[in-house]
């Protein structure tokens, strides 16, 4: 069962990929592309745990978590900037 | 091993006279006194060894892979310049206590004595040439800080300058000729080197070496073309002058030329630059010291002169004429740092040292007046004194030096009249200033000086009178020992006399003093002759306006390649980068070997992503928040790559590093303006372009030959290593705190050099902010976002753990101390961005700069400790200890170390973004104008 539903979550991952890609570079406004980075950052979290579950390890966890919280951190960040423009006041 | 201390006590003692001042000026030159003298009485304590022909060497091996190593050697000639060095250094000392004024530093003053004391001492004694080299630098540094002591007179800033321009660039050519030498014998050592005339003489690299050293010894001992710099070197306040040129700077070059005479004399190439620049800067000096009024450039012309004289001595190559060179040396010595004293006595109690104005002052200072004429005869040659010895021993060594053939009359000749001049500025010294009428325009009653002032010059006095007339039971059992170790075999006879019957050589003295009155006598004559033919010949404005040139150029050349554009800086770069792999690509085999794998679909996308992403951020950098966003994705896409190919550490190091320099970026950001205007032309921007992707390329290619090919790398060891010798089983993070420790503590160390110097800068900076974003909206009210600050601090907690569990686990698995840093960092900074500067610093009331400075501590103590248990810096253990409820755990000194690599990274990082963040405390809000 896992032999194939895993080739077809990579498929559609990579598909997510693409698509967060498209919306990054088109836009078309600021607040898109801060979405779309976000989302990014969610889809490579799932990514690397579907890559995990691939390999059947647990080594690639920690890097899932560290790129929950800085993607977090990076867009609670430009989104401040949009806000205010001073992050840090 | 006391042989090293005779060299240490001066340079430790550098220290004590600054400290001492506070005592008193009087505890002040005790101070230097006691440590000079305690330097003095280990070598009288060694004398008799030498004086029974012995040769002591002492060997510390520094850097034995260079051949440097700290070995010393006291013989004869050694023993002679130490006494001269620490006998005359000890009266100088005595005499500066009375001669610097109530305004002057006295402590620097000592403490840069002793420290060139030291350095002159490391000259004489040293066995390795390497070695010597290092302390004949330290002369010429120290001498530039003594000549410069009255650093607010300009004239001494320059004469300190020219000597150390002069004298430095003596040393480099002298390096030069020394790394020869020890490539001609294979050894830095003295006793090797002395040993092998025969194979350096005959080595096809004999003259090079030989012109390279000479310009070290001529460039110390001023001799002609180098001579200019000395007579500027009198704007050093007189003790210095006393003791700088008459018994050691300017003595360092003669010393050089008997030290390596046994390897170097006794041919044609080495008597014709040696002698000829000898008999030219005797010569020289003599008529000069004739024509000039001020009483110091009188004794520094002269010194210019008898340095010539004794490098003739040594030029002519003879084990006789090297006797009389070392003779000479030592009533040089004597009379001169005299003379000087007494040049310092009369400028002190007059106010003046022009001779136009002096005159009379035999009235005045009789006691003075008798000294300074004693030593003033000795310097001319006068019978009696310990000048007419040597001089006399001179004139007959001129007689018979080989190598000049028909022209042998010629060397004579040039003598005489050099001798000739030497006793009419001998006169002209005592004559104008204590006889004849005068003094002029003196604002004071001069009087003798301070009974101790004279002491130094009495002691000198009395030597050169106790030379003169008793010389064979006085100086002989010292010249003979030094003449020895200087001619290096059996010294030829030799007679100590003052009178050696009717002969040429006295011949030549009689009509010298004679000459030299009548010369005196039609002075008047002569000052005019000489103001006609001479007012162009200033070297010190050629010097100046030399140096001046070259500053220019180099400014100039310097604007040239660095004009501060960073763009033409990186253009520089990577078209170079380009030149160098182009060419040594081409035309080789690109493809390698090893087969290709298969690439996969997400790999793929990927690498599109990161691709795409990529140039667009070249293309939008003018948007400059989208250009971020775009970075980001570049980041976000090379970490997830780290991970893809499994190098989890890097990716976690990656996604750190990635986050906090998008926050610095969004904190600089803010003060930039808004809109950048396209400032390149379109031709520019294809020439990058093309630049751009041409490296690019190159790196592809290279990178596609590496992978092609079957590497061999190092990480096989690592591997292996890591779990029995760092008791890690990650090897990127033992490598990091135990293989390569060092390196991680240098890392740190800069890291938080660097955010000390941010911090530095950002101090009382005030910068305009915008009042309004990009499109001209203004900003929103709600300063900190309710949901934001709710979320953000159970966040926290969260982050905190994480961090801990990194730091924790680094050893054995991904993670470490860098790592858990960042992350503790960007936690922390969080709440900066959700809740402001002033919440958090109520509730986080560390001190950054403490905080990293703590982390550098802990990381070096750990190392230090090592020390503790006997092994080499930073060498780390490990133990399993098992413990209730955890069960079996490791613990590794190299985590103390990695909690210390964590602090530093904590405290830097902080103290880097929120210093950057405060600045909008204190900026003023700004209408940007378009």
């Amino acid at each position: 069962m896992l032999a194939l539903a895993i080739p077809i979550a990579f498929a559609l991952m990579s598909l997510a990929l693409l698509l967060n890609l498209w919306r990054v570079v088109r836009g078309p406004d600021l607040p898109d592309r801060i979405l779309a980075l976000d989302t990014l950052y969610i889809n490579s979290i799932a990514l690397l745990v579907l890559f995990g579950i691939h390999l059947d390890t647990m080594i690639y966890f920690e890097v899932a978590l560290l790129i929950a919280m800085m993607g977090f951190v990076g867009t609670v960040a430009v989104a401040k900037y949009l806000l205010r423009g001073d992050i840090i006041e | 091993m006391t042989l090293s201390l005779i060299i240490f006590l001066p340079l430790l003692g550098a220290l004590l006279p600054p400290l001492f001042i506070r005592l008193g000026r009087t505890a002040c030159a005790w101070s230097a006194a006691l440590l000079a003298g305690t330097a003095l009485a280990i070598l009288l304590y060694h004398s008799p060894a030498v004086f029974a022909g012995e040769t002591l060497v002492f060997t510390q091996p520094w850097l034995p892979a260079l051949g440097l190593n700290f070995s010393l050697r006291l013989d004869g000639l050694g023993l002679l310049f130490a006494l001269l060095i620490l006998g005359i250094g000890l009266l100088i000392i005595l005499y500066a206590r009375y001669y610097l004024s109530e305004h002057d530093p006295m402590g620097r003053f000592y403490g840069m004595l002793l420290l060139f004391m030291a350095a002159m001492l490391g000259i004489v004694l040293s066995e390795n040439l390497l070695l010597l080299l290092v302390f004949w630098e330290l002369t010429s540094l120290s001498s530039f800080l003594l000549i410069g002591y009255w650093k607010h007179r300009s004239d001494a800033r320059q004469g300190a300058r020219m000597a150390l321009a002069i004298t430095g660039g003596g040393g480099l050519a002298m390096l030069a000729g020394i790394l020869l030498l020890g490539h001609i014998t294979g050894s830095y050592e003295l006793s090797v080197v002395l040993a092998s005339a025969e194979l350096i003489q005959a080595h096809a690299l004999y003259p090079v070496t030989l012109a390279l050293i000479l310009l070290g010894a001529f460039t110390k001992s001023a001799q002609f073309p180098f001579h200019f710099w000395l007579p500027h070197a009198m704007a050093a306040p007189t003790p210095v002058s006393a003791y700088l040129h008459s018994a050691t700077m300017v003595k360092a070059g003669v010393f050089l030329l008997a030290r390596l005479f046994p390897a170097l004399s006794g041919t044609e190439l080495w008597f014709f630059l040696v002698a000829g620049t000898g008999t030219a800067t005797l010569l020289l000096g003599a008529y000069h010291a004739l024509f000039k009024h001020d009483l110091k450039g009188l004794l520094a012309y002269s010194t210019v002169s008898h340095l010539g004289l004794i490098t003739l001595l040594f030029g002519i190559g003879t084990p006789l004429a090297a006797v009389a060179g070392v003779f000479h040396i030592i009533n040089h010595a004597t009379f001169k740092a005299s003379l000087f004293m007494a040049a310092g006595i009369i400028d002190h109690e007059t106010g003046t040292r022009d001779m136009r104005r002096l005159g009379g002052l035999w009235r005045f200072m009789p006691h003075t007046a008798t000294l300074a004429m004693v030593a003033a005869a000795s310097m001319a040659g006068v019978p009696l004194f310990n000048g007419f010895l040597s001089k006399e021993m001179f004139f007959a060594e001129t007689l018979h030096a080989g190598w000049m053939g028909e022209w042998s009359w010629l060397l004579p000749l040039l003598a005489t009249l050099a001798a000739l001049f030497s006793v009419a500025y001998s006169v002209r010294f005592i004559h104008d200033v204590f006889f004849g009428t005068g003094p002029r325009d003196i604002t004071r009653k001069p009087h003798e000086p301070p009974r101790y002032m004279k002491v130094p010059v009495e002691v000198l006095v009395a030597l050169c009178l106790l030379v003169g007339i008793l010389p064979a039971w006085t100086v002989a059992p010292l010249l003979a020992a030094a003449a020895a170790s200087t001619v290096g075999a059996e010294l030829p006879y030799y007679s100590l006399a003052i009178w050696h019957g009717f002969n040429l050589p006295l011949l030549m003295s009689l009509i010298a003093l004679a000459g030299g009155v009548i010369l005196y006598l039609l002075r008047f004559r002569l000052f005019a002759l000489h103001d006609r033919i001479f007012p162009l010949c200033d070297a010190k404005a050629w010097f100046e306006c030399g140096l001046a040139r070259t500053i220019a150029v180099s400014h100039q050349l310097t604007a040239w390649l660095e004009n501060g554009s960073l763009q033409r800086y990186a253009m520089l770069l990577v078209a170079s980068v380009l030149i160098v792999i182009g060419t040594s690509l081409w035309g080789t085999t690109l493809t390698g070997p090893v087969a290709m794998g298969t690439v996969d679909g997400v790999t793929l996308t990927g690498a599109l992503v990161l691709g795409v992403s990529a140039l667009a951020t070249v293309i939008w950098h003018r948007r400059r928040l989208a250009a971020l966003v775009l970075l980001s994705v570049v980041g976000l896409v090379v970490s997830v790559a780290f991970v893809r190919f499994s190098a989890p550490d890097l990716a976690l190091t990656q996604l750190s590093v990635e986050m906090v320099t998008i926050l610095l970026l969004m904190l600089a950001l803010y003060f930039l303006p808004q809109h950048s205007p396209a400032e390149s032309s379109t031709a520019r921007r294809w020439r990058d372009g093309l630049l751009a992707a041409g490296a690019g390329l190159s790196v592809a290619a290279l990178a596609w030959g590496v992978l092609t090919r079957p590497l061999e790398t190092i990480s096989g060891y690592f591997l292996e290593q890591s779990k029995p010798g760092g008791g890690g089983s990650n090897v990127v993070n033992v490598i990091l705190v135990d293989f390569r420790g060092f390196d991680t503590l240098g890392e740190i160390t800069v890291l938080a050099i660097a955010a000390f110097g941010i911090y530095a800068l950002l101090q009382g900076l005030r910068l305009p902010s915008p009042t309004t974003d990009g499109e001209g909206r203004p900003w929103a009210e709600d300063r900190h976002p309710l949901i934001l600050s709710a979320v953000s601090r159970p966040l926290l907690p969260l982050a905190l753990m994480v961090s801990l569990y990194i730091l924790l686990r680094g050893h054995n698995l991904p993670g470490g101390g860098f790592i858990a840093g960042l992350v503790t960092a960007v936690a922390l900074i969080l709440q900066y961005v959700a809740s402001g500067v002033v919440w958090t610093r109520e509730r986080l009331p560390f001190d950054y700069i403490k905080l990293t400075a703590s982390g550098v501590l802990v990381a070096t103590l750990t190392g230090v400790a090592s020390w503790w248990f006997a092994h080499p810096f930073l060498t780390s253990t490990f133990e399993y200890v098992q413990l209730p409820l955890l069960g079996k755990f490791e613990l590794a000194s190299a985590m103390v170390f990695d909690v210390g690599v964590y602090l530093t990274v904590v405290g830097s990082t902080l103290l880097i973004l929120a210093n950057l963040g405060k600045l909008t405390l204190v900026s003023q809000p700004h209408e940007e104008t378009k």
